[in-house]
């Protein structure tokens, strides 16, 4: 195959897979939420509850489409858009394998980091157009949330960086052919787990659209189908963030030989999706305040803690 | 942290444990005998209503949902004329049942009553009638009653002495 064909093919690929992942995630994530609560979860609709998924979204697309007539239009339509474009450009410089990746970025990690940062203007944006009081909260949340958490996602993966001697996530993997980076790297892997958790607004992390206060927080005005970018959005961003944790701490697609890569790759991040779940089912969400003051009292300070401590090493070793 | 790491773990574990959903239609959960389900009229030993149309149902009932019409039959007998029970807007209390002097009114252990059209839950005597004597077998009101009926005088009940003469009671 042609080189420009091949890329079309990967990219393409990458799309569909990625968004039907995502849509896979709501039936997986409802079963597994079953599964630890002692009941079934969606059971019903074809083999195993799957078709549940098409369910959903023959009802997401026959919902009313409705923009409160209070909303600035524009913004309010824009912002959904946001987190889904930030989310799947992020997809853009995953390696799933060696030679599978849409693009090979020699600042792919600063590029993550940056798209991920990105979709605070979504949520903002939602909340701030609503023009709705919880909408507002839930959005001033999220900025202050991502925002404090953003500084040490960035700070955690600084250590990743000093040991493979590069932001190119081709090379973090291959840096880890003989230790995987969750060894020497634990702390960082710690709060960056820990970051990510609160990057994508996940339970325990999930001020901005707690139900119990604050109605659905950033998307209580939308519905329809720009809901359902906002749901789609944030499930393709547990898949990227579980991605992330792959490749950086876990080694990407290295593995024992005659499984390929692309499978070592999709094992691994199965089970941070469903660690990500487990966090849901399992962990009651703090207060603002306390999400606040872990972050900046515990987090921080470890981050850095773990950057001069990979940086003394890496200098002592020479 | 321990403590949240505890969580997850514990969490985890019940991935392994039965899950306690009775998948309904498939499986029936279990309903106590004396579940206030479905309203019933039941009949006597001898297949006759039990029914003596004393409308103690409907004046009890918080909701007025029973409505019936007492008339007598040539032996004297009463029995409601009919006998509707409004479905839509019964509440299962039981007082219904708790009032009845003759075990004639009962509730069972059935709800799915479920219908597509309101005017459908408008029972009539013919839907709620029951040919068996549910929960008080053996129970017959006119056998053990001292009221005299056709076919039956009075001191020929159960358990009833024949009726003092007064003449022979002398001083």
């Amino acid at each position: 195959m042609s080189e420009p064909l091949l890329s079309i093919v990967i990219v393409l690929g990458v799309l569909i897979v990625m968004l039907s992942i995502a849509a896979g995630l709501i039936w997986l994530e409802r079963r597994l939420l079953g599964l630890w609560q002692d009941r079934y979860g969606p059971n019903r609709v074809g083999p195993f509850g799957l078709l549940q998924v098409l369910a959903d979204v023959i009802k997401i697309f026959s919902k009313e489409d409705w923009i409160p007539p209070f909303a600035d239009k524009t913004v309010f339509l824009l912002a959904p858009t946001i987190v889904m474009i930030c989310v799947l450009t992020s997809f853009a410089i995953v390696p799933f394998a060696p030679g599978i990746s849409v693009v090979d970025l020699n600042i792919g990690l600063l590029f993550f980091l940056a798209l991920s940062s990105m979709g605070v203007y979504s949520v903002v944006l939602a909340g701030w157009s609503s023009n709705n009081k919880y909408a507002l909260i839930g959005s001033l949340r999220a900025a202050a949330q991502m925002l404090s958490y953003e500084v040490f996602m960035g700070l955690s993966l600084m250590g990743v960086v000093l040991i493979s001697g590069s932001f190119d996530l081709r090379e973090i993997v291959l840096a880890q052919t003989r230790l995987w980076n969750v060894i020497p790297q634990f702390l960082g892997f710690i709060v960056f787990l820990i970051a990510g958790v609160a990057e994508v607004r996940r339970l325990p992390f999930d001020l901005p659209e707690s139900e119990s206060s604050l109605v659905a927080g950033y998307h209580t005005e939308y519905s329809g189908m720009k809901f359902g970018m906002f749901f789609v959005g944030e499930y393709l961003g547990v898949t990227l963030m579980s991605a992330m944790i792959v490749t950086l701490f876990f080694g990407g697609w290295l593995g024992p030989a005659p499984i390929p890569g692309v499978i070592w790759f999709a094992i691994k991040t199965f089970i941070f999706i469903c660690f990500f779940i487990l966090l849901r089912a399992a962990l009651p969400r703090p207060r603002p305040d306390q999400l606040m003051s872990f972050g900046w009292k515990v987090m921080l300070p470890l981050a850095l803690l773990n950057l001069v401590l990979t940086g003394g090493i890496m200098l002592a070793l020479g | 942290m321990i403590s949240i790491l505890k969580a997850l773990w514990r969490v985890f574990l019940h991935a392994f444990h039965k899950r306690e959903t009775i998948q309904y239609p498939e499986q029936k959960a279990y309903l106590p005998p004396r579940w206030r389900g479905r309203i019933v009229l039941t009949r006597d030993p001898d297949g006759e209503e039990r029914c003596v149309a004393c409308y103690l149902c409907a004046v009890v009932c918080p909701v007025e949902c029973i409505s019936l019409q007492a008339t007598e039959d040539d032996s004297g007998r009463r029995y409601p004329e009919f006998f509707r029970i409004n479905f839509s807007r019964c509440i299962f209390c039981g007082l219904c049942e708790d009032a009845c002097p003759t075990y004639a009114i009962q509730l069972t252990p059935d709800f799915e009553m479920a219908e597509y059209n309101r005017q459908n839950l408008v029972y009539e005597k013919e839907d709620l009638l029951i040919s068996g004597q549910g929960k008080y077998p053996g129970y017959n009101f006119y056998r053990v009653a001292g009221l005299a009926i056709g076919g039956k005088d009075k001191g020929q009940a159960e358990n009833e002495l024949p009726p003092v003469d007064l003449r022979s009671l002398n001083p």
